[in-house]
């Protein structure tokens, strides 16, 4: 079993690696009650609530554009992205930025959590029974104490907005 | 040592390249002596450093070359064409010596004897005297030209050379050079708009400053030191400048936010200085942002060069005439379609401009023409390639799609001429009967289009054989600065490349300057033509979007409930709730509104917006990868004010709103306009106005109104939801001219009787207006079903209705039973009592031909009202087609005046031939009925000639023709 978590690590997240390759460091963020873990090495920035132009005729997953020290980002509205019930924008919600293929996306989370560095062990590829629209979100589960912490897989959430 | 040489290489490839540039010119201007001595400078400065750095071979090239150059110079040697060539020969050994040496680091072997010799030739062809001898004879204004071989004659920047002299190690060329690029980077923002960054000097500009001001010429020094500074780069890698780009808007993000600050406090000490840092900030924003531009002459630099060794080569005699060098765009994207246009330039030299025998016996002058032309449009970069050669052979061209088998010649002869031309950009494609050593080897345009393709480009050809060619290549500026307009509607701002816009116009609910609707589509008079309208919250659907949403609720929640409390039988409230998008767009009526008249290529639309701001230099970003299928926005930008905005894409927009047709469609558009509904003859037919449902006025053809009657709502039968009315011993349908129609069950309302031969119908309206005789224009397209299109009538945006379409929504069984009842001159086939079957083959076939769409919609309905099959053809060479397919009629009609070929023309043909419509009999119908034309029409074997629009006769004329048969 560690075996085959271990094999699934190497070749699934390659990308992200830590300090030593035993751990990675994610940042965890909360989105309607959930924990997620975003690979630390991708984050560009971590941003309170910004101004946004809205976008018209956008994918309804597109929150807007902003303007991060001169360079446009893209701005994910993650609830909808996850399908879960929509939220008023208090002003309280923080954005992570990302880049991706040499653009920027905030996605836009409910509030940030600890920085978390997480053994390769305890990493285990997705449940096959995880539904369709969150499999292709999310990564792979680490196990933690007492809560499980859903890795996003970026690229790849991004890219199935494009696919819409 | 390496880096010398690769910045030596760096600067002579410059050098190199102005070389060619100015050589073309000196030819053409043998006279001009700055344009002598800044070529004899630069040869010298090439030979000066490689004498540094040890490089002897490129340096004797250079040392006699430059000989031969100081003798022109000096007056002793006139600039003829043969010298010139020699000059380019040793260029080219000099390139050819540059290029080992980039490749290898050093000197490639071989030996230039022969083209010494050559220079040596003519350097001693005259009194011989030594090339320092020869510079101290120059005249005394020549004095101070660029001449520092030995003794630093570099006199026009004395100061500066002594001061760069005191580093030691370095030439002195080199140092000059270095001076004059930190020079220009410091003169930066003033003289950068006349001198185009890189290294192509718009070689006619410089011709130009020495003879105008007279007071130079005593100041000749001065006009000298502009030479050098002109032509002077700073190579910056591209990363940089991003980066600096990026700190660039930092700051004025922190600059924002500073004044937000200091515009709260009062009498504060930090008012002076934040000004000056603002002012400051904005420069240097924009300087920054310039930096990525580069004017397209940087692509065009080598092409005179090309045209020159090319006329020569060929014989012929050809101008290269180029406009918009100073036009800008993204750097990348100027290498990346370098070689493309180049091909292109050579290949309308190669194939598209005549030998000048040729020309001239063509008629032409002997001097072929290629232009080159960029500008932006629409956020776009255009580039027109135009040669007035010989243009595409179309017969070559259609031999070798089939001989390639691209196409079956039946595919062919549905092609239009631009469908065929086409095929030149298919890969392997070359009609040149012989290769030359210019083109013609079969690799050609199907390459320069990929290219172009591979940026996100189009190129499009036009051509006419014997008139010349016209390529145009269209190129997506990603980074380019544009001026754009800032608009606001529905409380978000969005920013309209000004290039597309023509004017602004304020129109407001009172007054003159009011938008029109034609039932729910707005329309706005622009000096006597409809304007169609976008309205951008429409386009974008904005109205649900922000606080928006609740409004656009409200509003429409009290529109129904007006509609639902007032449901009176007053027609004009109906009228104004009923058209769905009329509550959308009705906001357009109220207030004040913006109209940006837009135009892409020939059609012009408005779009309307709440509010226009200022006009701002936007830096065009791509939209994300994410966002790159709304075709609305062709990128987004960063105000000044730090917000992003998004940069509508008025092709897009013009794409959207349907009016959009590719340039192949253009011609025909162009053509089809003006006579898309009436013929070009400009008929002024009589019209009968009259009101329904809304306020837009209505109008039909008189001609097909049999009667106009007031009826008694009472009297009105109404029969499986069908009304109808006893009329005249007959059962007549009637039919609201709008469903929506409230129509009462008392009092009198108006109809038109349209009738025919025993049927008719009758089309219940509001009110009937006026008769007027106008010419119809009709200008824009009908929106809806039963409306042909608008036109002005009386000053006022008029809807022509279209009888075909209310004869139809009668039950049409009804009509047809009707009609074979009525007509006796049938075959006599019996009706079918249900009439459910139609009898086809009962009916008379005939054959309308008119080029007029709106005559034969008018038309076709009224004839198949009249019990024959109608097929109606746009003009008589598809009719042509048809007889040839066995297509088979029994009588045809004929408009006069077609394009292509006419009716007589049209007759001559099918009576002459031998084709199955020898005895088909013919009816003419045109506007022109004189004596004359009728006369002639029957000599070529019209049966009848008939008047347009003479409904009456036009149906007996056919009746007797085909009975009297």
């Amino acid at each position: 079993m560690t075996e085959t978590a271990q094999i699934e690590t190497n070749t699934n997240m390659d990308h992200i690696e830590g300090l030593d390759s035993e751990t990675k460091e994610f940042l965890t963020v909360m989105i309607a009650g959930q924990r997620f873990g975003i690979p630390i090495l991708g984050i560009e920035d971590v941003l309170r609530s910004q101004k946004m132009t809205h976008i018209p005729l956008s994918p309804p997953e597109i929150a807007g554009a902003l303007n991060l020290r001169g360079r446009i980002v893209t701005a994910i509205d993650m609830r909808c992205r996850l399908s879960v019930e929509p939220q008023e924008y208090t002003g309280k919600e923080m954005s992570v930025v990302v880049e991706h293929e040499h653009e920027l996306y905030s996605l836009i989370i409910d509030s940030v959590g600890d920085v978390l560095r997480l053994k390769n062990q305890d990493f285990e590829k997705n449940p096959p029974t995880l539904d369709a629209s969150w499999r292709d979100i999310s990564m792979g589960i680490y196990r933690m104490d007492g809560e499980l912490l859903v890795i996003l897989d970026v690229p790849k959430l991004l890219e199935t907005i494009q696919n819409n | 040592m390496d880096d010398l040489i690769g910045e030596f290489l760096e600067e002579t490839n410059e050098s190199l390249e102005e070389l060619d540039l100015d050589l073309v010119n000196l030819e053409q201007n043998p006279n001009d002596n700055d344009l002598l001595s800044k070529i004899f400078r630069l040869v010298h400065t090439i030979k000066g450093t490689c004498g540094f750095l040890g490089l002897p071979r490129l340096e004797k090239c250079a040392h006699h070359a430059e000989n031969v150059l100081g003798r022109f110079r000096d007056g002793d040697l006139a600039v003829t064409p043969e010298y010139v060539t020699l000059i380019f020969e040793s260029i080219d050994a000099i390139k050819f010596i540059v290029a080992g040496l980039a490749e290898t680091g050093g000197e490639p072997e071989g030996d230039d004897a022969a083209l010494i010799a050559k220079l040596d030739a003519v350097y001693e062809g005259k009194p011989a005297s030594d090339a320092d001898s020869a510079e101290e004879s120059a005249p005394a204004v020549e004095e101070p030209a660029p001449e520092p071989p030995a003794e630093k004659a570099a006199g026009e920047l004395p100061a500066i050379e002594e001061k760069e002299l005191m580093t030691g190690q370095v030439p002195e060329d080199e140092l000059q050079a270095i001076f004059d690029q930190t020079e220009v980077t410091a003169d930066y923002s003033t003289p950068a708009a006349e001198t185009p960054a890189e290294p192509e000097p718009p070689a006619p500009e410089k011709a130009d400053p020495p003879p105008p001001p007279p007071a130079e010429k005593a100041a000749a020094p001065a006009v000298k030191t502009e030479a050098p500074i002109i032509n002077q780069t700073l190579r910056v890698n591209v990363d940089v400048l991003e980066d600096l780009m990026t700190m660039v808007s930092e700051m004025v993000l922190t600059r924002n936010q500073l004044m937000q600050i200091l515009r709260s406090q009062t009498d504060s000490e930090f008012t002076a200085p934040l000004q000056r840092l603002n002012h400051v900030v904005s420069d240097l924003q924009e300087g920054v942002m310039k930096t990525r531009m580069q004017p397209i002459g940087n692509a065009w630099s080598k092409l005179p060069r090309i045209i020159r060794d090319l006329s020569l080569e060929l014989d012929k005699e050809i101008d290269l005439v180029m406009s918009g060098q100073d036009t800008e765009l993204d750097r990348q994207v100027l290498e990346l379609i370098k070689d493309p246009l180049t091909h292109m330039v050579r290949n309308s030299a190669d194939h598209g401009v005549e030998m000048p025998d040729v020309r001239k016996a063509a008629g032409k002058p002997e001097l072929g023409t290629i232009n080159l032309n960029a500008y932006h449009e629409g956020g776009h970069i255009i580039i027109e390639i135009i040669d007035d050669g010989k243009g595409l052979p179309m017969d070559k061209i259609k031999t070798k799609i089939l001989e390639k088998e691209l196409a079956t010649e039946e595919e062919l002869a549905e092609m239009s001429m631009q469908q065929i031309q086409q095929f030149i950009f298919n890969a392997g494609f070359s009609t040149a009967a012989a290769v030359t050593s210019v083109s013609g080897r079969g690799v050609g345009m199907d390459v320069v289009r990929t290219n172009i393709e591979k940026i996100g480009g189009a190129v499009e050809l036009k051509s006419i054989e014997g008139k010349g060619s016209t390529f145009t290549i269209k190129i997506p500026l990603t980074l380019a600065i544009v001026s754009a307009l800032i608009v606001e509607s529905s409380k978000e701002r969005f920013a309209i490349p000004q290039l597309s816009v023509r004017e602004l116009v304020m129109a407001s609910d009172k007054g003159d300057n009011k938008i029109e609707m034609i039932n729910g589509t707005p329309v706005f008079r622009l000096r006597d033509r409809l304007l169609p309208l976008v309205p951008l919250s429409d386009l974008l659907k904005l109205t649900g979007h922000h606080g928006a949403t609740n409004e656009a609720k409200i509003d429409s929640d009290d529109a129904t409930e007006n509609a639902g409390n007032k449901n009176s039988d007053s027609a004009e409230n109906t009228a104004a709730d009923v058209p769905e998008n009329n509550t959308k767009t009705s906001s357009l009526l109220k207030g004040n509104q913006y109209i940006i008249v837009t135009q892409i290529g020939s059609y012009s639309f408005g779009i309307v917006v709440d509010r226009v701001y200022d006009t701002e230099e936007i830096v065009v970003k791509p939209v994300p990868s994410i966002l790159r299928d709304i075709e609305l926005f062709s990128g987004n930008t960063i105000l000044g004010d730090g917000t992003v905005i998004m940069i509508l894409d008025p092709n897009g927009i013009a794409r959207a709103t349907g009016e959009m047709k590719s340039a192949e469609d253009d011609d025909k558009d162009a053509a089809g306009t003006v006579e898309q509904f009436y013929d070009d003859s400009r008929q002024k037919t009589s019209l009968l106005l009259f009101n329904a449902v809304d306020d837009t006025p209505k109008t039909v053809p008189l001609s097909l109104v049999a009667r106009l009657e007031n009826i008694d709502l009472t009297t009105v039968e109404r029969s499986g939801g069908q009304m109808m009315l006893q009329y005249r011993g007959d059962l007549m349908p009637l039919i609201p001219y709008n469903t929506s129609m409230e129509i009462g069950t008392e009092g009198e309302k108006p109809i038109l009787v349209f009738s025919d031969k025993g049927k008719s119908m009758g089309l219940i309206v509001d009110q009937i207006v006026d008769i007027t005789e106008e010419y119809i224009d009709v200008q824009l397209e009908g929106q809806q079903p039963g409306v042909v299109g608008s036109a002005i009538i009386d000053g006022k945006a008029t809807d022509v209705i279209d009888v075909g379409f209310f004869l139809g929504k009668v039950d049409q069984r009804w009509f047809m039973d009707h009609g074979e009842e009525a007509f006796e001159d049938g075959d006599g086939t019996s009706t079918a009592p249900d009439g459910a079957k139609p009898k086809l083959s009962g009916k008379k076939r005939i054959l309308l031909v008119d080029d007029s769409p709106f005559f034969r919609n008018m038309l076709s309905p009224l004839l198949n009202v009249a019990g024959y099959e109608v097929t109606s053809l746009e003009g008589a060479i598809p009719a042509l087609e048809l007889c040839e397919r066995g297509a088979e009629f029994d009588l045809i009609i004929s408009d006069i005046e077609m394009p292509e070929m006419n009716g007589f023309e049209f007759a001559e043909k099918i009576k002459t031939g031998t084709g199955a419509w020898l005895e088909v009999p013919m009816v003419a119908l045109t506007s022109h009925a004189t004596e004359e034309d009728i006369q002639r029409g029957k000599d070529v074997g019209f049966t009848e000639y008939v008047a347009k629009f003479d409904r009456e006769t036009l149906l007996n004329t056919l009746t007797q023709t085909l009975t009297g048969r």
